[in-house]
């Protein structure tokens, strides 16, 4: 079953195609990796779903319905999160006022009552708590549920994001290079979460990723981008060995 | 040294931490009630002046503490709840009915001019406000039929249940009241998923859009809200100054409110509070110290307001966080005494910053 499609997706800076005719469709329950060299348009791709930049032509197709005007305060509520490739976190709150603030769009309190801060709120607010407390227990963040994201390392904070985009119970999650700034061993272990989040969670992820060893780990299909079009679909492996790719990386000719 | 040993979700969500809490912070309203027994009506009176400015300033709080809005207008909002008040009262309204009135229209008028500076942040939303609190300071002089321009008028005693609520312990216990309702509104606002809303927006805008915060309606909101406080505030205010003329309500007042919001600490209501004793003590102080400063210093023009201005540099400078953090520290090092470390207050320097996206 298709979960999200991209028809002749367009965006245009200027005189700059950054995205140029991208079509791809997503399936329920895989990991989709978007591999290119730098300024391939991967990262605006993911800002088109997520809405912040409006695409110049095409459509997004997101469980059959199209949201290529929604705005993007609703995007979250369809079920579609996403991780920043430069984190973006909150980081004058503490670990678990962010993973909350991932739960914003499931909250419907009035907003009288919540000046007032009534029972309902309050039976609410200890549901949302609980849910919280179900992601920090799957990515092991226990010890720094009151740290302030500030005074938190470079590598917690990377799982922290991700666990913020998990509390919003998305149907679809798109992680833009979680392995940047990461080392080896964190790494290895963004990988396990990722699958864990593909196998357990059943949640479809779409990855921006330059690390190929963690690509080629967690992706079932990879697509390949260079000057914002498509050179190549298909399984890691297909893509790894396709000439175009290996030319856009490599800048020669194939070796015969 | 305490230590909290939490045992349930409720005791993050609580509105006091510990038992602790609830004895200080009860004390301290037996205290405050009990004051016009002991302190003579001066005191009393500023006192008040002190609680109707904490008012105003757990309002601008929540604008630019926790959502990252400034505002150098709110002096009109100020204004906007003393006149709806006080032209209201003259007109034979009970004062139970103007007093919420006046804070009701100021939310109003805060909405009015949060709805189109939404998109405006930093140097401009400040310009913006400004302009805002100027020509409101225009519209109280030139429009005479009903605030009576710089002739002003007299603020009528109000009454609460067939009680005047006379002098300044009178005003005293309102302003209590409702410094004491507006803290418990802002704090049930910061434990929701509104007031988490605006922590996400003040921090990271792009980041709280993909969460699902609509940007534009929590700032309206917000807007309203602070307004709406500081328009409670600006009706008490008229009963403090019991003669309303237009020249109160000017930037400079506007200044004294961002003022409290930065000495006292952003993103603490408690700031709010030491914030607006400073503000009220300041003008004491002077006029104490004034006759006995050397060189004619304390008969200069503008002593006053360059000293607001050197307090507002030295505090962002030296301490970012304020008389609150002065005051976190000064708790932190009693409990740990004798074990304060060198490194413990030390200012973290982060150099990962990121590129946003605007």
């Amino acid at each position: 079953m298709i979960l999200f499609q991209a028809q002749d997706l367009s965006v245009r800076f200027g005189g700059i195609r950054a995205v140029d005719a991208v079509s791809f469709d997503v399936r329920q329950g895989e990991v989709f990796s978007i591999i290119g060299p730098n300024g391939a348009g991967k990262t605006t791709i993911f800002n088109l779903i997520s809405r912040i930049y409006n695409s110049t032509s095409g459509k997004l197709i997101f469980e059959g319905k199209e949201i290529s005007h929604t705005p993007a305060w609703q995007i979250a509520g369809l079920g579609i999160a996403r991780t920043f490739q430069n984190i973006e976190l909150f980081p004058n709150a503490t670990l678990l006022q962010n993973l909350l603030i991932g739960r914003h769009c499931h909250s419907r309190a009035g907003f009288v009552s919540q000046l007032a801060f009534l029972p309902s709120v309050r039976k609410t607010e200890l549901a949302h708590r609980e849910k919280v407390e179900d992601v920090i227990a799957f990515l092991g963040l226990q010890r720094y549920r009151n740290a302030l994201i500030a005074n938190l390392p470079y590598g917690v904070r990377k799982v922290v994001e991700l666990g913020r985009a998990l509390c919003i119970e998305p149907k679809l999650l798109l992680l833009d290079e979680p392995s940047s700034g990461l080392n080896v061993e964190e790494t290895e272990g963004m990988g396990f979460w990722i699958e864990d989040i593909k196998k357990d969670l059943r949640i479809t992820v779409i990855m921006v990723e330059h690390d190929m060893a963690l690509v080629n780990q967690v992706s079932d299909r990879v697509m390949a981008l260079n000057y914002g079009k498509v050179l190549a679909l298909g399984t890691p492996q297909e893509v790894k060995t396709h000439p175009e790719v290996v030319k856009a990386y490599l800048g020669a000719e194939v070796a015969a | 040294m305490r230590y909290l040993f939490r045992t349930q979700y409720q005791q993050d969500i609580a509105l006091f931490r510990h038992n602790g809490d609830r004895f200080w912070y009860g004390l301290l309203v037996l205290l405050v009630l009990a004051a016009p027994a002991i302190l003579g009506e001066f005191y009393i009176g500023e006192l008040g002046a002190v609680f109707i400015f904490a008012i105003a300033g757990v309002g601008l709080m929540l604008l630019v503490g926790y959502t990252g809005l400034i505002s150098l207008g709110h002096a009109a909002f100020l204004g906007i709840g003393a006149y709806v008040n006080a032209v209201l009262l003259a007109q034979g309204v009970p004062f139970l009915v103007t007093l919420p009135v006046a804070g009701l229209f100021t939310a109003l008028c805060g909405a009015a001019i949060g709805r189109p500076t939404l998109r405006m942040s930093g140097l401009y939303l400040a310009i913006a406000t400004l302009a805002f609190g100027s020509i409101v300071g225009t519209v109280f002089q030139k429009w005479t039929a009903v605030t009576g321009g710089f002739d002003g008028f007299a603020v009528p005693t109000p009454t609460i249940f067939g009680v005047a609520v006379e002098g300044a312990t009178g005003i005293y216990y309102v302003s209590l009241a409702v410094l004491v309702f507006v803290l418990w509104v802002s704090a049930n606002l910061l434990r929701s998923p509104a007031g988490r809303a605006m922590v996400a927006i003040r921090d990271s805008e792009v980041s709280a859009q993909s969460m699902g915060i609509h940007l534009a309606w929590y700032k309206t909101l917000v807007f309203a809200i602070s307004a709406g406080m500081t328009g409670l505030a600006g009706a008490l205010f008229a009963h403090y100054v019991r003669y309303l003329a237009p020249d109160a309500f000017d930037v400079l007042l506007s200044v004294q409110f961002v003022t409290i919001v930065f000495v006292g600490g952003l993103g603490s209501l408690r700031g709010a509070i030491f914030g607006a004793i400073f503000v009220r003590l300041l003008p004491q102080l002077i006029a104490i110290v004034r006759d006995d400063l050397p060189f004619g210093i304390g008969r200069l023009p503008g002593l006053e307001p360059s000293l607001f201005g050197l307090a507002l540099v030295l505090v962002i400078l030296f301490q970012p966080a304020g008389l609150n953090g002065m005051w976190l520290k000064m708790k932190t090092w009693f409990q740990a005494f004798p074990f304060k470390r060198q490194a413990s207050f030390r200012r973290q320097k982060s150099y990962a910053k990121s590129e946003r996206l605007r």
